[in-house]
């Protein structure tokens, strides 16, 4: 019997067993209910319907527009924010230490809620007003870490020899960054739309905070559906936001070389 | 004559005059002086770690030198940009852009300059045959093997036309086979383009193939330039000697003009000018000993100790009855345990002058009985008159050193940094902590790196005070 054990547990792939079971328990099978949910009335019987009313639903169908915009918003802040920052990090002239770069991450070591929560209370101290503009800022304030870490790892594994061979062909310091440096980094953008795009979408506890629920985001709505007990109807809000995420992944192009090209967080 | 090239500007494509280079406190190059005639194909030979690489980094612009000026076809160019220099690299480990094809990656340069389309194209198909990649065009560079980038990435450097091409050990990536084809091709390429080669390699094989000259370097400063048969015939030192195929280099002593004194024989010799009774360096390339069956002809008589066949001849070590070892290389093998005669021409033996024959350092006294040198004070035999913190030169013999495994048995350590072997006993370089050479004559085996302890004892110190 114990060799019997010896035996299993020495087979590397019956390692993966726990693994696998967990995925799917955790994995498969709550994404098969949300499907089977989707599909189905509130009978259990096959039907449409839960798509036909979100399409005719103006509200649902603007809540998802607006989501989207803003994602997008947020994104393209943070590429614009971001990769000038991971640029600075990466070079030895401007920093010396990993120190700078741990400040530039530390965000991402503290719960969303609380740091949206003290972002509340910075807006309140300043007496800003809430509302979209405190939306975008928290999204970008939360969001930016994310972009920023998988640039600045492409940018330090970039090898020198490519800028040297750039500047020897005769690129000035323009040239070598729109000729190389940039696209040659374009693994790590990639890595840091898809950790910054996808998850804005499905967000919902910052909008609720920082626009004391005045503006609903996509996230919010199937929360909501969920929470009054719609579940076929929250299924298939959740089904077309699972399919927006994957053309995300799509349209990013082969995500399995990005992924590992932009060395990403962990 | 090549030392002095501000005069003589025009003749030369590249001027390199006064340079020197330091990172931080410690100096890379150090007046470093070399001309480039156009259209010559220059190697820059030394071991890793010699200043050559910075120094061709120095011509393409990738860093600026500390001092001196580096002219191209008579610019001044010591402070452009490399994108406003008109030469080209091929680096050593390819560096093509992995995000664009062999096509993209040949045009980069042509594109910078905005050349039109049909012209571009034009180019880079001749270029791609130059260096036998016809049809190669839209391929990626990673599906390409290592001798196929390094062909795009000499491609990717002649299409711009430079006015001289810099190679930075381009073949030291491939293998023995791939590299001796390359070598024939570049000196292919160089006739046919006819433009200015500068090439860095720390293989000597390589370099005295290729080079119309070589540019021996070592610690950061140029030993010897010349023809490879000079370089080969005619080493200057018996760092080129040693650096520069094999060779048997010997303490000698120069008795009178044409009259050498080595592993205890005189021989006859062509050399001359050395004065009486002057200690020399002697080099014997291992081709010119001729061995035979021991007889009367013998200016030396030894025993074979090793016998190995190299494809085309043997290599056999001799040892003499008093100590001395010598590489002899003959098409005839002769067996290990035989008794052999060894004879030299005089035209073979080569006399160099010796760079140094002690130990010198500045030194500072202590009190009567300790002086300080190396960072250290070592006790010494008892200089009378002399005053605490005088300034004096200490000298000590290289046989009188003695290097320790263990860096704390030593009075001071230190890194060896050379291995000569001398026929009887090996002439080391340690570099001290006090960041100042030792040399040091030893017949224990040391290894290139080793950190060793050093002791010098007290009665072997010879303290000479600066004024006297």
């Amino acid at each position: 019997m114990f060799e019997k054990i010896t035996i299993f547990l020495s087979r590397r792939r019956n390692w993966v067993i726990p693994y696998a079971l967990f995925l799917f328990l955790f994995v498969v099978v709550p994404l098969f209910l949300i499907a089977w949910y989707g599909f189905a009335d509130a009978e259990g019987h096959f039907t449409l319907e839960n798509f036909q009313r979100f399409m005719q639903h103006p509200e649902a169908l603007n809540t998802f527009i607006y989501s989207v915009g803003i994602a997008i918003i947020t994104t393209l802040a943070c590429i614009l924010l971001g990769y000038p920052a991971a640029w600075i990090l990466s070079q030895k002239r401007f920093n010396t230490s990993r120190t700078l770069v741990v400040l530039f991450i530390l965000p991402m070591w503290i719960n969303i809620l609380i740091r949206t929560l003290a972002t509340v209370a910075l807006f309140d101290f300043m007496h800003l007003p809430l509302g979209e503009g405190a939306l975008i800022f928290g999204m970008i304030y939360n969001f930016l870490p994310f972009m920023i870490y998988p640039i600045y790892n492409t940018l330090l594994k970039m090898d020198q020899n490519l800028i040297e061979a750039a500047q020897d062909l005769g690129a000035n310091p323009f040239q070598v960054f729109t000729k190389t440096i940039l696209p040659l980094s374009m693994p790590g953008v990639t890595s840091g739309i898809m950790m910054v795009f996808m998850p804005t979408i499905s967000t919902f506890a910052i909008a609720e905070l920082l626009t004391m629920n005045n503006i609903k985001l996509f996230g919010t709505t199937i929360q909501e559906n969920i929470n009054n007990g719609l579940w076929n109807y929250g299924a298939a809000l959740s089904l077309i936001m699972l399919l927006l995420i994957g053309i995300t992944g799509l349209v990013n192009g082969d995500g399995s070389k990005t992924s590992n090209d932009g060395g990403g967080l962990i | 004559m090549q030392l002095k090239g501000n005069m003589q500007g025009a003749d030369y494509i590249i001027t390199v005059d006064r340079i020197s280079k330091y990172f931080g406190e410690k100096a890379v190059l150090m007046d470093v002086n070399l001309n480039i005639r156009k259209g010559e194909f220059v190697t820059i030979l030394g071991p890793s770690g010699c200043g050559k690489t910075t120094l061709l980094r120095l011509i393409a612009g990738f860093q600026t030198p500390t001092e001196g000026v580096i002219r191209i076809a008579g610019k001044d160019i010591t402070q452009t940009p490399p994108h406003k220099r008109p030469v080209n690299t091929v680096f050593q480990k390819y560096a093509l852009f992995p995000h664009l094809n062999v096509y993209n990656n040949i045009a980069f340069g042509l594109k910078l300059k905005k050349m039109p389309g049909a012209m571009m194209e034009k180019k880079v198909k001749q270029a791609l045959k130059t260096v036998g990649m016809t049809d190669y065009e839209y391929r990626d560079v990673d599906s390409l093997s290592g001798g196929q980038q390094q062909r795009v990435a000499i491609a990717r450097a002649i299409v711009n036309e430079p006015e001289v091409l810099l190679l930075d050990e381009p073949l030291a990536a491939l293998d023995l086979k791939m590299r001796k084809d390359m070598q024939m091709e570049l000196k292919e390429m160089h006739r046919s383009l006819g433009i200015t080669f500068v090439y860095v390699t720390h293989d000597q094989e390589e370099a005295l193939t290729l080079s119309d000259r070589i540019v021996v370097m070592s610690e950061g400063r140029i030993q010897q330039i010349g023809t490879p048969p000079d370089i080969y015939n005619e080493p200057v030192n018996s760092f080129v000697a040693d650096f520069i195929g094999e060779s048997n280099i010997l303490n000698g002593i120069m008795i009178k003009d044409k009259q050498v004194m080595f592993a205890g024989h005189e021989f006859e010799c062509v050399d001359e000018g050395f004065g009486e009774m002057t200690p020399v360096d002697v080099v014997i390339r291992p081709e010119d000993l001729y061995i035979f069956d021991s007889s009367d002809a013998a200016q030396l008589t030894g025993t074979v100790t090793s016998c190995i066949f190299k494809g085309v001849h043997y290599e056999m070590m001799v040892d003499t009855p008093n100590g001395y070892e010598f590489l002899v290389q003959d098409y005839h093998s002769f067996g290990v345990g035989k008794t052999v005669g060894l004879l030299v021409k005089p035209f073979d033996i080569h006399v160099m002058k010796k760079e140094r024959l002690t130990n010198t350092f500045d030194g500072k006294m202590i009190d009567e009985t300790h002086v300080e040198f190396l960072g250290y004070t070592f006790e010494c035999p008892a200089i009378p008159d002399s005053q605490a913190g005088e300034e004096v030169t200490v000298m000590v013999d290289f046989h009188d050193i003695i290097l320790q495994d263990n860096t704390e048995d030593g009075m001071i350590s230190g890194e060896v940094k050379f291995i000569l072997y001398k026929g009887d006993h090996y002439h080391l370089t340690v570099y001290t902590d006090w960041e100042e050479d030792l040399f040091v004559d030893t017949s224990d085996v040391w290894d290139d790196g080793d950190t060793v302890g050093i002791t010098i004892p007290a009665d072997k110190i010879r303290v000479v005070k600066k004024s006297s």
